[in-house]
């Protein structure tokens, strides 16, 4: 008895204490926001098919912040990361504990498409401010776009829709889509309909077989008999490998094109099967400007590897987050003006100027690239400053 | 319908039905010899097909993983046969299901804690990673023929073995009336072991041959055990020559049917087992049981 009341006389005397402390340290409301550092959420994948994408995008962000001297708008940054596993059924469960429990300000994911909506539900409901720095699903910044949610990415319609007017603009005149039977199938499909019949061109019904089977033959094997001038395709990692060998080994005289992640990452394991071949994407090898050139150097130095379109996606998440809060001098808690700087932002990317659409999403150029030698070597541009078409999304 | 595409199609229906041959023949052995439905078997096909792409992964190149199936198939069947199924003959069909499944579970969750659960891609060996024109406009990959050549190979061992040997005649007879080895004062144990053996092994030697054309991934033995269900239906409980002809029939089907109606191709092969099944019961090559 006696010691538990001791201690619960220490107890308050430490609390008395704390609240002496705090009253005594909080002169003005500018000064809090100065003294507290701002907590970033990082929901990426560290493990599985996406952690290297994961690692990619937080060493971009931190490298930015570093840049910045460690401070956004004046305030230190405390960074929170989260594994996230591209686990969709976790997602909701994820997002919940860095925005209640870490009570993160800002909140940076993810990859995966299926986590993305986990998170895009949480964060619709608390109005944390959340980047969305890779997952290209149209919805987050369509009819479910939010005014508290930026994506500094791509939507799966961009590259495909720019590939799509880059084919009609060679005289193509008809094409047919391949890929598999999923949500970013039929919207990159859609964006390739949309690109190149705006050009002239017709393009059939998609080929598609279920996600994440590789049993191409069926397909291919009839790819000659419809008759078509151009065969686009969207398909990513070891499916998109699959895919361009059998293509190639099909002896097929239609020309092969896609969205750029047919080639992204995979050139190695495609070999001469993938020479020549010509994608659409909002980056590639040999963009030459300055902030690239700076860019690919310091994050070498940094992540002791080359980086490539998610790295300069997760930078530019983080200096789109930097104009916000300098705008609003580190006081995130003034929504208005914060909200109202992002979605001005003219950011300089390495992937060459890009601005904040109104539906939040990046308008950006859409290179053409043409495989040769392992690399995804910029040939021209595909689309200049496309924006999304942000078809049903209302914001203000 | 143009007819070179039809050609192509025509080859693939083939080599899938023969991949579903070798992987339903084992099945419905070990149906038709000692009854049990073996639900892990589709996890004995992805066990095959994760070895090749390790295989390929340590030494480039997926061969080796052949005579590693056959080695690892034959201890593989030999220890499930004698530490597991074994004790489970005289149970009933719940029980045999369940022990089937928790193998599924734990083989799943092995390549989980051993692999990971990321897609692979496993190249076709350098051998035959050439194609061969077979249309002006399309070329026929030469490791899928190859995939036929062996399959064919296969299968006419597996007859001679199955209607030419002595133990071939005691697993028919064990197959068609299990009875009879008891009285015939034939050790069973022995068939049992070598049929599971033999069922194992040409599992795992299926998920060999199949890596290179269908990628490694997870569960990914699970559509191959339905199909090869359907095929086994269709074909006869216990019937490998039932199998040989229904695995080509669903092969054709189901590959013609993603070809030109893709609207209905998941659905053509069921239609087809049920108009089988209203037909013939016991299957095209079953045993007519009253």
């Amino acid at each position: 008895m006696t010691k538990s009341s001791t201690a619960m006389t220490r107890r308050s005397m430490l609390k008395t204490g704390a609240a002496l402390a705090a009253t005594s340290a909080v002169p003005t409301g500018w000064a809090i926001a100065q003294a507290k550092p701002l907590k970033v959420g990082l929901m990426l994948p560290y493990s599985g098919t996406f952690a290297k994408l994961g690692e990619n995008i937080t060493f971009a962000i931190e490298q930015l912040i570093a840049e910045k001297g460690g401070k956004l708008g004046g305030r230190e940054i405390q960074i929170v990361k989260l594994d996230d596993e591209s686990k969709p059924e976790n997602a909701p469960q994820n997002a919940d504990r860095l925005v209640k429990r870490d009570a993160v300000d800002v909140l940076i994911g993810t990859v995966h498409s299926g986590v993305q909506m986990g998170i895009h539900k949480v964060v619709s409901e608390s109005g944390t401010l959340t980047i969305v720095p890779n997952a290209g699903n149209v919805a987050v910044t369509r009819n479910l776009c939010v005014k508290n949610v930026f994506r500094t990415s791509f939507t799966n319609w961009q590259p495909a829709y720019g590939m799509g007017l880059a084919a009609a603009k060679k005289g193509l005149k008809k094409g047919v889509w391949v890929t598999w039977d999923y949500a970013a199938g039929a919207e990159s499909g859609a964006g390739f309909k949309e690109g190149f019949e705006k050009g002239g061109g017709e393009v059939l019904p998609n080929l598609v077989l279920p996600f994440p089977q590789t049993n191409f033959q069926p397909l291919l094997a009839q790819i000659p008999g419809l008759g078509v001038d151009v065969v686009g395709s969207f398909f990513a990692g070891g499916g998109a490998v699959q895919f361009v060998k059998e293509y190639a080994a099909a002896g097929l005289k239609t020309p092969l094109c896609g969205s750029g992640f047919l080639t992204e990452g995979t050139l190695e394991a495609q070999g001469a099967a993938a020479e020549g071949i010509e994608t659409a994407l909002h980056y590639g090898d040999g963009l030459d400007n300055a902030k690239n050139t700076a860019f690919r150097k310091a994050f070498k130095d940094k992540a002791g590897r080359e980086a490539d379109v998610y790295a300069v996606q997760g930078y530019d998440a983080a200096q789109l987050l930097a104009i916000g809060l300098e705008a609003v001098q580190g006081k995130i808690e003034d929504e208005a003006n914060l909200y109202k700087a992002m979605r001005a932002a003219k950011i300089d990317s390495p992937r060459g100027s890009i601005s904040i659409s109104p539906s939040q999403e990046v308008t950006q150029n859409i290179y053409l690239r043409k495989a040769e030698g392992g690399l995804n070597k910029v040939i021209g541009i595909a689309a200049e400053n496309l924006a999304d078409p942000g078809t049903g999304c209302k914001l203000t | 319908m143009d007819f070179p595409g039809l050609l192509a199609q025509l080859l693939n229906g083939v080599q899938y039905g023969l991949l579903l041959f070798l992987i339903s023949s084992g099945l419905t052995l070990i149906f038709g010899v000692m009854g049990i439905i073996n639900l892990a078997h589709g996890s004995l096909f992805m066990i095959g097909a994760y070895l090749a792409f390790l295989v390929a992964r340590q030494w480039g190149t997926v061969w080796l993983a052949l005579p590693a199936a056959v080695v690892g198939g034959i201890l593989l069947g030999l220890l499930l046969e004698r530490g597991l199924f074994r004790h489970f003959y005289a149970r009933d069909h719940l029980d045999q299901v369940l022990l089937t499944f928790a193998l599924i579970l734990l083989f799943e969750e092995g390549r989980s804690l051993m692999v990971g659960n990321d897609f692979y891609s496993v190249p076709v060996p350098a051998l035959f990673d050439f194609s061969v024109p077979i249309t002006s406009g399309f070329s026929y990959s030469a490791y899928r023929f190859t995939v036929i050549g062996i399959c064919l190979a296969l299968a006419v061992l597996l007859f001679v073995w199955i209607e030419r040997t002595k133990m071939g005649a005691i697993i028919r007879a064990a197959a068609e009336k299990p009875e009879m080895v008891d009285v015939l004062g034939i050790d069973a144990r022995g068939v049992y072991m070598a049929v599971f053996a033999l069922g194992t092994t040409l599992a795992l030697v299926a998920g060999v041959l199949a890596a290179p054309l269908y990628s490694v991934y997870p569960n990914m033995g699970d559509g191959f055990l339905i199909i090869s269900f359907v095929v086994v239906v269709i074909g006869g409980l216990g019937s490998v020559s039932g199998a040989f002809w229904s695995a080509l029939v669903i092969g054709l089907v189901d590959t013609l049917g993603k070809a030109y109606v893709p609207k209905v191709a998941g659905l053509a092969v069921y239609v087809l087992m049920a108009a089988v099944l209203l037909w013939r019961p016991s299957g095209l090559f079953g045993q007519q049981r009253t």
